[in-house]
């Protein structure tokens, strides 16, 4: 008999409810307020007291009203028919809503249940499987999604039988399993698993290696991530964090993009919604929708579901990497996931840390972030999530608790400065501050040596000291003057300008320069570093501006132009030129 | 407010803080209104029979024997297309004399639109001001507030933005409001003939602050009333966030939570957002624009309210008094418009992104000029006539009290190039130079 329960009191959406029976600590419950159910999660318990956070608006709740306890946490539903769907934090299904405003207790089914899928079986009567070993796959929108022996099954099984090739739907029986007392297990292709709970299903997560194209040349070149990398972007508002987390979920070479608006604003979900529909993804020539899901919580909506949501995003891409699939993940912004954990934490009467936020903010965040990562599935297939994280530092202010905890977690900081942004140098990426830890990992160096050039990351480190350098020139002319230094100095600064404009600036709206392939960065990178190790014969300061302001332009129109056209060579042609006319043999 | 027949009436209450009271009661749902001695309260907290009130009015004067009773609701507001026209106190009472307004009762505050069933927004909102519609183009269904320092006059611009907007319906928020502010609004509204697309919800400075909590979701509750039900283009304008939050911050005081930067409280982000996200573009054609006031403490915006706030809305705008030009202008560097994007050169003429953003720029070397001037360097002859270029500039455009179409605009920026500059250090695209730039 499953547990009820009584509402004893109501502070906001933190509901304190009697129950009659067994509760456990983050189970899922439901508050039966005139009609509605309303669902809550446990988030304390205290003698036969659970304090419950709603994850809708309490209004009208009262005193004594009934509450069931569900018996379990917050789940999700698994299966085919993930992609492409707009779900909200608790993975209702948004398009399935009716009317224009989201009503409470309005929970709306994930999957499709009448829609069939083409199955072909992959295991055969007598195998020995396990949890996440796959059974079958069907196809979601060209990508082989498996279907898997569901992840809380423990220990072996034999498969007794495995359906024929044909048309099922999610909840017809697609295999049955024996397990080790004989017992027949019938399986569908609907699998639940809770939120908060790491689905570990796979052999070993080593150290990832694998250099994860973006386009955007600020991270591949100088501060790559990797599949199964971690990372995060802190800016201030206007400086572009959107902007680029759009970019990167549209240009990266990922099977599955699954991007968590949590609490941001509603429209720019809204552009996604609008814009990925219509963009086609250039690897597949599939439209961008088809490999994405969105988890939509945005701003106005409660603020619990806000936390559930990124659990929810995290659990649906771990899903898709137990089918050996490449999976990046995209959270908007999760500054004000925390700010979620201190709404409540605060309403708990718990004592504050930093500014107020729980105590246990960085291990939340630490744990979190070591969900992604790059795994060996037992069959020995391979697959990853990618993680990158938005924060949004308050003030601006990168000495805050949500920065500083993820700081200590994600392996790649992409610093959004303001500086940057004021005077359009986008993407706004801080070349100086932000770094990738991937660039010490020799499994990653001897990866890219392989794949671009054994030199890569000396050229890489060598663009980054003519960066660094050309900071500390620029400084020193800003205090001197430009007639108080040695034209050397206008030298080293506007070789590192090459490097800012040419490497670091990209157009996300141009259509040929919002996206570089590898082999293209290389070739650029390349180019530039030629210009850089030249030296070069002027008169004056004046001189060397511009001289440099002419070649950053040949080098923009390149960019600007498609790889090695007629145009591209042109541009360079004239480059060629211009440098022969300055250079000292 | 009404009372019912068969009410409950309380009278032994326990506790009084200054913002709240505490009774025992039955049967009263979480968010509920109830009276208080003749005053307003709203119920934020139950503990078994315990709850707890928070007296919009202030509980001076409370005794422990005051009369209580429950209204079984929420706060509401009665919707129809009688609301127009009409000026009502943050309680949705009228105010201007009037009779009670009919129509169906609605909760204020409702619940939010669902993602997607939004239209992405793509309609511009026409001001006449430069400043705005040039360099940081507003469109329907966007929020945006001004961020401005309390001497200058966002309420003027505010005002003229609105009567200028093309909107069916104008619905103003006034929360703190000066009487005297309150009084030119009405004035403004009135002189303009406007009065008829017009409803008020002020609170002014002679209210008690708490009272405020309720105004925005009273004018946002009415706008989405027109917006759906009637498919009409909403403007909904908010003065001053600022003193909004400040009321969020003495009632979480009072509820001895524990307050995050800047003693605002740790939901200040939410609470914003709440009511931010209710700007929407429908696809059957009906909007709500934000226009709202966030008053800064000597232009710091680094503060928790405009920096929460700058993470909520669709950009912002700054207005400066330009010394040389001595008028205000709206600043174009500080200033942006996050969905400029979705209008200009598809809704305006082509050449609008080239323009502006030439201009700016232009505007930008003009201020390196006078830093030069300012430490005593010479100036080139381009420096001079960037500096020449940015007087036209401020005066023709940024000054808020122009009053062109957008072609105009364009083609005065184009004829202050012209004045000032040769094609090539505009640096425009050549087929739009060959289009434009005036013949001589």
């Amino acid at each position: 008999m499953s547990t009820k329960g009584k509402v004893k009191g109501i502070i906001s959406n933190l509901v304190i409810v009697e129950a009659d029976g067994p509760v456990s600590q983050n189970e899922i419950c439901f508050i039966v307020s005139g009609g509605t159910r309303l669902m809550a999660e446990v988030i304390k318990i205290n003698g036969q007291n659970a304090f419950v956070q709603v994850f809708e608006s309490t209004t009208g709740v009262k005193i004594n009203e009934e509450v069931e306890f569900a018996g379990h946490m917050l789940e999700v539903t698994l299966g085919p028919g993930i992609l492409s769907k707009n779900y909200d934090g608790l993975q209702n299904d948004l398009d399935k809503m009716d009317g224009v405003f989201l009503k409470r207790g309005d929970y709306t089914y994930p999957l499709d249940h009448d829609k069939k899928w083409h199955f072909k079986p992959l295991a055969k009567a007598g195998d020995i499987v396990e949890a996440a070993s796959w059974l079958g796959e069907v196809d979601e929108n060209g990508m082989p999604h498996k279907i898997m022996v569901p992840f809380v099954f423990k220990g072996k099984y034999t498969v007794k039988s495995v359906s024929d090739e044909g048309d099922y739907t999610v909840e017809n029986t697609i295999a049955t399993l024996v397990d080790s007392n004989g017992k027949d297990i019938k399986v569908n292709m609907i699998q639940k698993w809770p939120v908060k709970v790491a689905i570990t299903a796979y052999k070993e997560k080593p150290r990832p290696f694998k250099l994860l194209e973006t386009g955007v040349r600020t991270i591949d070149t100088l501060n790559p991530i990797v599949e199964g990398g971690t990372g995060f972007i802190p800016g201030p508002f206007g400086a572009g964090k959107t902007v680029l987390q759009h970019a990167i979920s549209k240009q990266a070479e990922a099977d599955i993009v699954i991007v968590a608006a949590c609490g941001e604003r509603a429209n720019e979900v809204v552009e996604i919604f609008t814009e990925f529909p219509e963009l086609e993804d250039a690897r597949t020539g599939k439209k961008l929708i088809e490999r994405t899901t969105i988890i939509a919580n945005t701003s106005n909506m409660p603020v619990a579901a806000r936390e559930a949501s990124v659990y929810t995003a995290m659990t649906l891409a771990e899903y898709y990497r137990s089918m050996g699939l490449r999976a990046l993940l995209m959270a908007d912004s999760t500054s004000r996931w925390a700010q979620a954990l201190r709404e409540m934490s605060n309403r708990l009467e718990e004592l504050p840390g930093p500014d107020a936020f729980p105590m246990d903010l960085p291990a939340v965040i630490s744990s979190f972030y070591a969900r992604a990562g790059y795994v060996y599935l037992n069959n020995g297939e391979t697959g990853s999530i990618t993680f990158i994280g938005t924060v949004s530092p308050a003030g601006g202010n990168l000495k805050e608790p949500v920065t500083e905890s993820t700081k200590k977690v994600a392996r790649c900081f992409y610093a959004l400065a303001q500086g940057r942004a004021d005077s359009k140098r986008y993407p706004a990426i801080d070349p100086i501050d932000s770094y990738s830890k991937y660039l010490e990992y020799p499994e990653f160096s001897e990866y890219v040596g392989k794949i671009i050039s054994e030199t890569w990351l000396d050229l890489v480190n060598e663009a980054k000291t003519i960066l660094l350098r050309g900071k500390e020139t620029y400084e020193q002319i800003n205090i001197l003057g430009d007639d108080g230094v040695p034209i050397d100095y206008h030298v080293t600064y506007w070789k590192s300008e090459v490097i800012d404009f040419i490497v670091l600036q990209q157009d996300a709206f141009d259509s040929i320069d919002q996206s570089t392939p590898i082999e293209r960065q290389q070739y650029m990178l390349t180019s530039v570093l030629d210009i850089c190790r030249t030296s070069f014969d002027f008169d004056s300061f004046n001189d060397v501006t511009n001289y440099f302001k002419k070649a950053i332009n040949l080098y923009k129109q390149m960019n600007y132009s498609e790889f090695k056209s007629e145009k591209f060579n042109k541009f360079e042609q004239e480059l060629n030129d211009l440098i022969a006319e300055r250079r000292i043999a | 407010m009404e009372k019912t027949a068969f009410q409950k009436i309380y009278t032994k209450i326990s506790q009084i803080t200054k913002a709240t009271c505490s009774l025992e009661a039955t049967d009263v749902g979480y968010g509920e209104l109830a009276i208080v001695n003749g005053k307003l309260a709203q119920v934020v907290k139950i503990i078994g029979g315990l709850v707890t009130l928070q007296v919009f009015g202030g509980t001076e004067g409370i005794p422990t024997n005051a009369e209580v009773t429950f209204l079984g609701k929420a706060p509401s507001i009665k919707v129809s297309e009688d609301l127009a026209g009409r000026f009502f106190n943050a309680y949705g009472d009228p105010i201007d004399g009037g009779p009670a307004v009919e129509g169906e009762e609605r909760i204020i505050g409702g619940p939010s639109v669902n993602p997607v069933r939004r239209k992405q927004p793509s309609e511009l909102i026409a001001t006449g001001i430069a400043g705005i519609d040039l360099n940081n183009t507003l469109v329907s269904g966007q929020k945006i507030p001004f961020f401005a320092d309390p001497d200058q006059p966002f309420n003027q611009v505010m005002a003229m933005v609105a009567l200028r907007a093309k909107t069916d319906k104008i619905i103003l928020g006034g929360m703190g409001l000066t009487n005297d502010d309150y009084l030119f609004y009405k004035n403004v509204f009135d002189n303009a003939g406007a009065l008829d697309r017009i409803i008020s919800f002020v609170n002014t400075t002679d209210n008690p602050p708490v009272e405020r909590l309720l105004v925005p979701d009273m004018a946002l509750t009415a706008a989405e009333y027109f917006a759906v039900e009637k498919n009409e283009t909403v403007l909904v304008l908010l003065t001053d966030m600022t003193l909004y939050a400040d009321a969020l911050s003495i009632v979480s005081n009072r509820m001895d939570q524990i307050p995050s930067k800047d003693s605002m409280p740790g939901s200040l982000y939410s609470d914003l957002a709440k009511i931010y996200e209710k700007a929407v573009q429908f696809p059957e054609g009906g909007s709500i624009t934000i226009i709202a006031v966030t008053t800064l403490s000597g232009g710091d915006i680094t503060h928790a309210i405009p920096d929460n706030t700058g993470y909520i809305t669709e950009g912002q705008l700054f207005l400066r008094r330009d010394s040389d030009v001595g008028k205000v202008i709206v600043d174009p560097f500080r200033s942006l418009s996050r969905l400029k994007q979705l209008v200009i050169g598809k809704k305006t003429r082509e050449d609008h992104p080239q323009v502006m953003n030439s201009a700016v720029r232009l505007f930008a070397d003009a201020a390196n000029a006078k830093t030069k001037l300012e430490n005593g360097f010479d100036l080139t002859d381009y420096d001079q006539r960037c500096l020449s270029f940015a007087k036209d500039y401020s005066e023709k455009l940024l000054a808020i009290d122009v009053n062109i179409d957008i072609d105009q605009m364009l083609n005065t920026g184009w004829n202050l190039f012209n004045t000032h500059f040769k094609p090539e250090e505009v640096g425009i695209k050549q087929e739009l130079v060959d289009k434009y730039w005036p013949k001589n």
